[in-house]
């Protein structure tokens, strides 16, 4: 707020934008809430590892999962992180027509990741995996497993709803260039969460 | 901030539900926790009233208290597992639903808004949302008690296994289960409040209120907001997987080979020193996001009362958010005994001894404050020096504590139980207190008798220190913490003594409170007048009509152009200056 101010006397520090300190409390709150719920998610990492470090030895994920199948899901999801920005930066230019059609195609990439998740876990659950034993190894593998990404589902899920109800509230005109911006901000964190997820549940 | 002095306020007068009950105006939300904070009060106090009375008269039989509560006093006698119960809820209530609701929740909402010049909070339907989401949350809590099995037995910690098996006490499975549910609504709202409370404070002060011209309770409500944004989310993950290892069979926190019920539990490969990591990243900042709030009232209140500014603002601002940080890594300082490498242990010690140098330049700040000043004891002063007093005395046994060296004797006894009541018991209960009868008047246009607060004052401040300082020579005697009975240790029969005078001192302080309670409600009716600046202070709230309307202030949000500790400027026609007084009327000093 002091920065309004000042570049309201002062005159532009800021070239050629607005300066990012002059942000509306919507964004601000949706910032916060972001940082917040990263740190949730650093608390569950903080716990697998905890665990995993815990435990002598831990199953060789190559051999459990499908690493091409979870890479194409982590694309499809990177994917839609792009369509998002497409779709903000329409929001911003006032382009109604890409709006839409890049939040249509953001909810399909959110919804084809969460489909090949179910496709994922039904696959491990078939054989024979849950929460308390897997056949792999210690049962923390499973726990973790369905803890972590399951949380995460759920946060796609959600911002597939999100993006819903910022699409229809579009249409109807209750929301212009900030509502479809904020709920693009909630959408690319909750893919760079599972660019977290991949590289330490996965990869590592 | 630029809508909020363009728009012409357009609130209607709504009907009684509208405007008491799911009311967004901050300053009724504001309200409607501190009464909840109260009820829920009486509540623990009435807890800690029974585990005093088990403590001091082990061996009599209390039949009435039995028609309360069946099971658990069978035949009048106190069972040992009603005892934990009594500890947990005592806990947990006074920490999360009592302090933080009156003095965060209550204090925050009522004052954020009133002192940096806004109408109102950013978004005020999330601020009834946060509200309407801890009533169930109480409810649950209370409900624990009367459900098979009673409340919650873990401590208001909640370390497993006692919380992560069904089976491990009686307290252990419906108990526990509600208690996670409550503290799981509670951990929403209050990211729904801190969210709101940074918001507020970033983006709508009111035209010249920068932030180094904000009262410092705005400040340490700032802080306090965004510490618990950092640390709650570690406390959501770990009751997230507490409640996998209690209800699904996982095994995050329970190791293998525990042995409860005469079986062998089918779980493995977890470790309980998991959930003490995350519940104490969580705990430790909890504390500063009671103790700092409390810290500020008491540096907003004394300056109107020595009729000088506050010492060392900038210094104070400095030390608060160095706190803040340094707060969020010492949380190894609770766990010294669970077993961690000497250096991480170091690590810690160092840590949190570092808090103590912006810890002492804020108490010095404080007693610096008085200087010179000239000081009237009213009752809001007299507890704002009663959180002096407190703050130096559980202070100075927090550095006992937080070294591994002393520690390691003194843990889990009766000294930590002295210590964090003078720090989370005391300095912010006395900062309610200081509040409540300085803010009486803006809350609801009524001043408070001086003659029952002073008698408040004087017999809490006894007792309190008859009560924990007490505990703190129980702790030096070994006496340990969460025991139900001391009868039986020869080493303790020294002591025994001190558990009666503990015992009495607290009766006295439940008393003191039924003399604020009756000041509280007396006042409400017959209290005189009070006009729009009782205390001739000079921050924004006293600008408004007392009780402020919707919206706060009719006609323009007032301008600010000073800093809010203008007292006693040598050219200026009264000894305060209000922040509203334009620069052409009074020199501006900051």
């Amino acid at each position: 707020m002091i920065n309004t101010q000042l570049a309201g006397a002062l005159e532009p520090p800021w070239g050629g934008g607005v300066s990012p300190f002059a942000v509306s409390w919507q964004k601000l709150m949706m910032w916060l809430f972001i940082i917040g719920d990263a740190l949730l998610f650093a608390g569950f990492l903080a716990g697998y590892g905890f665990v995993r470090l815990a435990n002598p030895t831990w199953p060789n994920q190559f051999e459990v999962f499908h690493i091409e199948f979870i890479g194409l899901m982590t694309f499809v999801l990177i994917t839609s992180s792009a369509t998002m920005a497409t779709a903000v930066g329409g929001a911003k230019v006032g382009n109604r027509q890409q709006v839409l059609r890049f939040l249509g195609l953001t909810i399909l990439g959110g919804l084809a990741f969460l489909g090949m998740q179910v496709y994922e876990w039904s696959t491990l659950i078939g054989a024979g995996a849950g929460l308390t034993s897997n056949p792999w190894g210690v049962p923390q593998f499973g726990a973790a497993f369905f803890v972590i990404t399951g949380f995460h589902g759920t946060h796609v899920f959600t911002g597939v709803l999100i993006l819903t109800i910022t699409a229809i509230r579009f249409v109807r005109g209750r929301t212009r260039f900030e509502g479809v911006e904020l709920a693009g901000l909630y959408w690319h964190f909750v893919d760079l969460v599972w660019v977290f997820i991949f590289t330490l549940f996965y990869l590592i | 901030m630029a809508t909020a002095h363009v728009l012409e306020h357009t609130h209607t007068a709504g009907s009684f539900l509208g405007r008491y009950i799911f009311s967004q105006d901050h300053k009724v939300i504001g309200i409607q926790y501190f009464l909840t904070a109260m009820v829920m009060a009486l509540v623990a106090g009435f807890l800690a009233i029974m585990m005093r009375l088990q403590l001091a008269f082990p061996n009599e039989t209390w039949p009435l208290l039995e028609k309360l509560f069946p099971l658990g006093m069978e035949g009048g006698v106190m069972k040992p597992e009603f005892y934990l119960s009594l500890v947990t809820m005592h806990g947990t209530l006074m920490v999360f639903f009592v302090i933080s609701f009156a003095l965060v929740s209550g204090f925050g909402n009522f004052l954020i808004p009133l002192q940096i010049g806004a109408r109102d909070m950013a978004y005020p339907f999330l601020n009834m949302l946060s509200y309407w989401t801890i009533v169930p949350a109480c409810l649950l809590m209370i409900a624990s008690f009367f459900v098979e099995g009673g409340a919650a037995a873990a401590g208001w910690t909640a370390y497993p296994p006692l919380s992560a098996v069904q089976n491990a006490v009686p307290g252990s499975g419906w108990g526990q289960t509600l208690w996670l549910l409550a503290m799981a609504l509670f951990i929403v709202s209050f990211t729904m409040g801190g969210l709101n409370y940074v918001a507020t404070i970033l983006t709508h002060r009111t035209q010249g209120m920068s932030m180094m011209r904000l009262p410092l309770t705005i400040w340490t409500m700032f802080i306090a907001a965004i510490l618990a944004l950092l640390a709650f989310p570690a406390l959501t993950a770990a009751a997230i997987m507490l409640l996998f290892d209690r209800h699904f069979g996982t095994s995050f926190f329970l190791p293998s080979g525990l042995y409860i019920g005469e079986q062998v539990l089918p779980h493995q490969g977890g470790t309980p020193l998991l959930w003490q990591h995350l519940f104490w990243f969580l705990g430790h900042p909890e504390v500063y996001v009671l103790l700092l709030p409390a810290l500020g009232l008491t540096l907003d209140i004394i300056p109107a009362f020595t009729r000088k500014p506050v010492f060392g603002y900038r210094v104070t601002v400095t030390s608060l958010l160095v706190i803040a940080v340094l707060s969020l890594i010492v949380w190894g300082h609770h766990m010294f005994v669970s077993g961690m490498n000497p250096y991480l242990g170091e690590f810690f010690s160092i840590g949190t001894l570092l808090i103590t140098l912006p810890s002492a330049a804020i108490g010095l700040n404080l007693i610096a404050s008085l200087w010179g000043g000239s000081v009237r004891l009213t009752t809001p002063m007299l507890f704002a020096l009663g959180v002096i007093a407190l703050f130096g005395t559980g202070g100075l046994g927090g550095i006992f504590l937080g070294n591994a060296v002393s520690d390691v004797y003194l843990h889990d006894s009766y000294f930590v139980v002295g210590h964090f009541h003078f720090m989370i018991g005391g300095v912010t209960l006395f900062g309610i207190f200081a509040g409540t009868y300085y803010w009486f008047p803006k809350m609801f246009g009524r001043m408070m008798s001086e003659r029952l607060g002073k008698i408040h004052f004087w017999l809490s401040l006894a007792s309190f220190y008859g009560m924990f300082l007490g505990m703190h020579f129980l702790g030096l005697a070994g006496a340990p913490r969460r025991y139900y009975s001391f009868t039986q240790f020869s080493f303790l029969e020294p002591v025994v003594s001190l558990q009666l005078i503990v015992t009495i001192s607290s009766f006295v302080f439940a008393a003191a409170q039924v003399i604020f309670l009756l000041n509280f409600f007396y006042s409400l009716k017959k209290g005189s007048k009070a006009d729009k600046n009782p205390w001739n202070a000079t921050t924004l709230e006293w600008t408004a009509d007392s009780p402020p309307p919707h919206g706060n202030w009719n006609g323009e949000v007032p301008r600010v152009y000073r800093w809010p500790y203008e007292y006693s400027l040598p050219d200026a026609p009264q000894d305060f200056t209000p922040q509203t007084t334009p620069p052409a009327e009074a020199k501006v000093t900051m």
